[in-house]
C-alpha cells in the first residue's frame, strides 16, 4: 500500500524547500517594512530570525543537560503496592 | 431584578443539580447554566451589588469593575466549552465539581472582600479535587489528594494572611496591597501557590494530566487563572513578580522539552504562559497590566483547545504517552487542526489570539527599558513555540505512525473544539472587543509590519530549529524529576527514617527504664524481702542486750553532759 501522500519521502523534500523559501522571504520581508524604535540586540538585522534560532538551540541543549541529572524512569513512584 | 442573580453561585448551584440528573435533562442544564452565567456577567453593572457585615466586619460578596467582568466572561465561557466537551462524560461527579469550581473561580473575581475571596477559594479547591479524583484511577486518587494536601497548605497560608491583614487594617477590602506587613507577604505567598509559582510549582503537572480526558480541560483555566486574577488586583507592580515569573516562563519551557506524557507537556506549558502573566503583572503599567489580563483571557481558550484536542485523542486512543501516539492526522484530521490552531494561538502566531495579547506584555518591557526582561521574553517566545507549538502537535498527530487509526471524536467534542478554535482565530483578527474588555483604555496596535515580520522570524526559525535538532528532542520512558520529589520520596524516606529513630530511642529509655526499676527492686526486697535484713526474726536475749547496752550509753552521755 502507498504511504498516505504526507509521508512519503518526495513531499517531505518538497516541505523542506518550501519551509526554506518562507524562512527567506520572512528574512527578506525586513526590508520593506518600516524600521521600529527598537534600540539595542532588537534592533539588528534579522533579529528575530538569529535570535530565535539561538535561544531554542540554547534551550534545548539545556533542557538536555538537566535531563542528564533529573530524568528518571517514568514508574519511578510506583509503589507497587497496587 | 439581575442584582438577585449570582452568577458564580448559579453555577455553583447548577452543579449541585446537575448531580442526580441524567440524559437529556443534565445535557440542558449542562448547556444553559453557563450561557446563561455569560449572558448575566455581560449585563451586570459596575459597583457594589451585595453589601453586608459578617462578624461585625463590612463585607462585599458581590462587586463588578472592569477587570472582574473579564474574568468572570471568560470563566463562564469555559465553563459552557468544557461541558459541551464532558457531555459524553460517564462520570457522575465530574461535571457537577466542575460546575462547583467554575462558579466559585467566579465567586473569587465577583468578590469585593477578602473574606469572600477566601471562601470561594477554598470552595475551588474542594471543586478541582473531586474533578482530578473523579477520574476514578488509583493514580487519580493519589494525585488528588496531595493536590488537595498543597492547596489546604496555600489556604491556610492565606488565612493567616487574611486575618493579619483584617486585624492590622481594620479593613477587610480588597484592594492594592504594598508587601509592608508580614500578613502582606502570606497573603502573596497563598495567591502564588495557586499560580503555580515556584517552589511548589510541582503541584499542577502532577496533578492534572491525572483528570479524565474531560477534567484537565476545566482543571487548565481555573485555579492559576484565579491566581492572575488576585495578583492583577492585589499586587500589581510587585517587583518580585517579574523574577518570579521569569524563573516559571523557563522552568515550564525545559520540563515540557523533556516530558513524554502530551497532556503533561501542556501542564507545564501553563507554568509557562502564567510565567508570562506574572511578568506583565510585575512591570505595573497600564499596558503590561492589560497585557497580563488579555493574555490570560485568550490562554483560558487556546488552552482549553490544546487540552480538548489532547483529551480527544485519550478518547479515542486510551494512551497518552507521545512513545505510544503519532501519526493521528490520517484518521483524526478535525482534532489535528483544532491542536493545530490552538497549538498557533499559545505561540503568538500572527492572526492568533495569542499575538494580540502576548506581544502587549512585550511591548510594556521594551517601553519601560527592561531590555533584559524583554530579550527573555522573547527567547521564551520562541521556546513557547518548541515545546507547545510544534512538540505537542508534532509528536501526536506526525511523527512516526503509531499504527492507531481512531477516528475523529464525537461531535460534542468536535463541537467544542471548532467553538474555541473559532474564538482563537476570531480574537486574533478582530481584536478590538477584546481590548474593550481590558481594565484599562488600549493605546497599542498588535498588527505593524515591523511587529508580524518579526514575530514571523522567530517562530519560524525556532521550527527549523525544531526540526534541526529532532533528534536530541527524542521521547523517552522517563519523568523529570521536580520539588514534588520532596514530598513524593524524601518525605516518606525521612519520616520511615525518624520512625526507626523513634523506635530505637524507645527501646533504649524502655530498658533504662526497666532496669532502674528492677535495681530498685532488688534493693528493696534484699532489705524488706522475707530473707531481708529487716525481715529476720531476732531473739529476746539479743533484744534486751541491745537495750542494756544503748541505757548504758545514755548514762554515760548523761554524766559526760552534766560535767
Amino acid at each position: 500500500m502507498q504511504p498516505h501522500w504526507l509521508v512519503r519521502p518526495r513531499t517531505i523534500r518538497l516541505l523542506w524547500m518550501l519551509f526554506a523559501l518562507v524562512l527567506a522571504l520572512t528574512v527578506g520581508a525586513e526590508f520593506f517594512v518600516s524600521e521600529s524604535a527598537h534600540e539595542g540586540l532588537a534592533h539588528t538585522f534579522g533579529f528575530g530570525a538569529w535570535y530565535g534560532f539561538g535561544a531554542c538551540t540554547a534551550l534545548i541543549l539545556f533542557a538536555r543537560l538537566i535531563g542528564m541529572f533529573l530524568k528518571r524512569p517514568d514508574n519511578y513512584y510506583d509503589t507497587g503496592d497496587d | 431584578m439581575i442584582e438577585l442573580m449570582h452568577p458564580g453561585l448559579l453555577l455553583v448551584a447548577a452543579g449541585v443539580a446537575l448531580a442526580p440528573l441524567r440524559g437529556r435533562a443534565r445535557a440542558a442544564l449542562t448547556l444553559l447554566a453557563p450561557a446563561v452565567a455569560v449572558a448575566l456577567v455581560l449585563a451586570l453593572p459596575e459597583g457594589q451589588i451585595w453589601a453586608g457585615s459578617f462578624l461585625g466586619y463590612p463585607i462585599v460578596p458581590f462587586a463588578v469593575d472592569r477587570l472582574s467582568r473579564l474574568f468572570a466572561l471568560v470563566f463562564a465561557v469555559m465553563a459552557f466549552g468544557g461541558g459541551l466537551f464532558a457531555l459524553k462524560q460517564a462520570s457522575r461527579v465530574e461535571l457537577p465539581a466542575a460546575f462547583v469550581y467554575a462558579g466559585s473561580a467566579i465567586g473569587v473575581t465577583l468578590a469585593g472582600d477578602l473574606l469572600t475571596v477566601f471562601v470561594f477559594w477554598e470552595l475551588m479547591a474542594v471543586g478541582s479535587t473531586l474533578v482530578i479524583w473523579s477520574a476514578g484511577t488509583k493514580d487519580a486518587y493519589r494525585a488528588s489528594m496531595r493536590y488537595a494536601m498543597v492547596h489546604l497548605a496555600g489556604g491556610v497560608v492565606l488565612m493567616a494572611g487574611i486575618v493579619g491583614h483584617v486585624a492590622a487594617t481594620g479593613s477587610t477590602g480588597f484592594g492594592r496591597m504594598a508587601l509592608d506587613s508580614p500578613a502582606q507577604w502570606l497573603i502573596l505567598f497563598g495567591f502564588l501557590v495557586n499560580a503555580g509559582a515556584p517552589p511548589l510549582s510541582a503541584w499542577l503537572p502532577d496533578a492534572y494530566p491525572e483528570a479524565s480526558w474531560s477534567g484537565t480541560v476545566f482543571l487548565s483555566a481555573f485555579t492559576t487563572k484565579t491566581a492572575v486574577y488576585v495578583l492583577l488586583r492585589g499586587f500589581p507592580g510587585t517587583e518580585l513578580l517579574v523574577f518570579v515569573g521569569l524563573v516559571m516562563v523557563f522552568y515550564g519551557i525545559v520540563y515540557a522539552l523533556l516530558e513524554n506524557d502530551m497532556r503533561r507537556i501542556l501542564a507545564y506549558s501553563i507554568v509557562n504562559q502564567v510565567g508570562f502573566m506574572l511578568v506583565g503583572i510585575g512591570i505595573g503599567t497600564q499596558l503590561s497590566l492589560n497585557g497580563a489580563a488579555a493574555h490570560a483571557f485568550t490562554h483560558i481558550l487556546y488552552k482549553a483547545l490544546l487540552l480538548m484536542s489532547a483529551g480527544a485523542v485519550l478518547y479515542e486512543t486510551g494512551r497518552r504517552k507521545c512513545t505510544d501516539l503519532g501519526g493521528l492526522f490520517r484518521t483524526m484530521p478535525l482534532t489535528m487542526v483544532c491542536g493545530t490552531i490552538g497549538a498557533l494561538s499559545i505561540s503568538a502566531f500572527p492572526l492568533t489570539s495569542g499575538f494580540v495579547s502576548k506581544s502587549m506584555v512585550a511591548k510594556a518591557a521594551l517601553d519601560g527599558h527592561l531590555e533584559v526582561v524583554f530579550l527573555l521574553l522573547t527567547a521564551a517566545s520562541a521556546g513557547v513555540f518548541l515545546h507547545a507549538g510544534i512538540k505537542f502537535p508534532w509528536f501526536v498527530f506526525f511523527q512516526k505512525d503509531s499504527g492507531l487509526r481512531p477516528p475523529d471524536p464525537p461531535w460534542s467534542q468536535r463541537l467544542a473544539m471548532l467553538l474555541f478554535a473559532a474564538l482563537c482565530v476570531g480574537l486574533g483578527v478582530f481584536y478590538e472587543p477584546l481590548y474593550r474588555l481590558l481594565p484599562f483604555p488600549v493605546d497599542f496596535v498588535p498588527y505593524t509590519g515591523a511587529h508580524v515580520v518579526g514575530m514571523l522570524q522567530l517562530l519560524l526559525f525556532s521550527g527549523l530549529a525544531f526540526f534541526v535538532m529532532l533528534p536530541l528532542l527524542k521521547r523517552t520512558l522517563t519523568i523529570t524529576l521536580d520539588t514534588d520529589w520532596f514530598y513524593r520520596r524524601l518525605g516518606p524516606v525521612l519520616v520511615s527514617g525518624l520512625e526507626s529513630m523513634i523506635v530505637a530511642g524507645d527501646r533504649f529509655v524502655r530498658r533504662a527504664a526497666l532496669g532502674t526499676v528492677r535495681a530498685g527492686l532488688r534493693a528493696v526486697t534484699s532489705a524488706f524481702g522475707e530473707r531481708g535484713r529487716l525481715a529476720r526474726a531476732t531473739s529476746t536475749a539479743g533484744m534486751v542486750t541491745w537495750v542494756v547496752v544503748l541505757l548504758t550509753l545514755y548514762l554515760l552521755f548523761y554524766y559526760a553532759s552534766q560535767r
